[in-house]
């Protein structure tokens, strides 16, 4: 099924964001994978969905670069010769410390990537989106944020502002036929979650990781036509862990 | 610059508004915004509209200072 308008994942070349590029253009979306520093990565990602039938293009930008978010729009929009109408806010970093022992510059750089570049990417996409009357903004939080993890102050402030953001996006242009919403994985099995204690996951009422696939199922649902009515929510991926 | 008329900033206006829901009987040079039911957003969209169509491009301040669709005409026109 091809779909009118295209889909921009930041951070895309791995994990979750690889999976979720991949589930998108399973799903008919041309996929732009954004991606910072990973060229060949981004590239084998493209690769696997042209080999499934499906179109992509790579594109480098630092999202946390406040200048970074229209130029990336652009790009996309010129490369694969669509609109953006479906926003994946994915690029995400973490610098863990307790909160009496962050620095200024571990503070920045979470909330510039995590708030700051789903911020302003947002701003910059609803202009198409309002104007086509359909949109799609999902934006990837996390269980920590409306949940406390210790020695995550910066990642869970900035994934709890994530959620809040995207519930009042969602209210502002509901009536555009534009929607917003937030998934909020887990424990996830990506290189980004490797060193997180195994003890954590007898918490898990899964009793189990998830897979980044599951993550993107919860994506490509929410960027669907079929979504159109869901708008200002978060949808929890974590085996139970928030229930 | 491209010189563009009142009549033409005129129905640019006119028929964006009309697309966000307001009754075309009801346009009119005094006609408040409010009183045709158009919304914060739906001047946001009419911001873009105007700076694609004219290249004039409106504040958030501009826009706050519309009242009337006169107001909107008038301030596209001068800047047009």
């Amino acid at each position: 099924m091809s779909r009118a308008g295209c889909a921009l994942v930041t951070g895309g070349s791995r994990g979750i964001g690889a999976a979720i590029c991949r589930g998108l253009a399973a799903d008919g979306w041309p996929v732009a994978v954004n991606y910072r520093s990973s060229a060949a990565r981004a590239q084998e990602v493209v690769a696997a969905i042209e080999a499934a039938g499906g179109r992509a293009v790579p594109i480098e930008a630092d999202v946390s670069d406040p200048q970074a978010a229209q130029p990336l729009l652009e790009s996309a929009s010129q490369a694969l010769g669509e609109q953006v109408l479906v926003l994946v806010n994915n690029a995400g970093v973490r610098a863990d410390n307790l909160a009496l022992s962050l620095t200024d510059e571990d503070w920045k750089l979470v909330l510039d990537t995590n708030l700051g570049a789903t911020y302003r990417l947002t701003r910059s996409a609803l202009r198409a989106m309002i104007r086509a009357r359909f949109g799609r903004i999902v934006n990837i939080a996390s269980v920590v944020g409306p949940r406390a993890n210790a020695g995550q102050a910066n990642y869970a402030a900035s994934k709890a502002a994530v959620i809040a953001f995207t519930k009042t996006v969602a209210v502002e242009v509901a009536r555009r036929g534009v929607t917003a919403n937030a998934v909020a994985p887990g424990l996830i099995e990506t290189e980004m979650t490797e060193g997180i204690p195994e003890d954590l996951l007898g918490r898990v009422p899964a009793r189990r990781p998830g897979t980044p696939e599951e993550v993107a199922s919860a994506v490509v649902f929410l960027a669907s036509p079929a979504a159109g009515y869901v708008t200002g929510s978060t949808l929890y991926v974590d085996g139970g862990l928030s229930a | 610059m491209a010189q563009h008329t009142s009549v033409q900033i005129e129905k640019v206006i006119t028929d964006s508004l009309i697309s966000f829901g307001a009754n075309a009987e009801d346009i009119n040079r005094d006609a408040e915004l409010t009183a045709l039911d158009i919304d914060s957003l739906d001047l946001a969209e009419l911001s873009q509209i105007i700076e694609e169509q004219f290249g004039v491009e409106l504040t958030g301040a501009d826009v706050a200072e519309i009242t009337t669709v006169g107001d909107a005409i008038d301030l596209v026109a001068e800047r047009a």
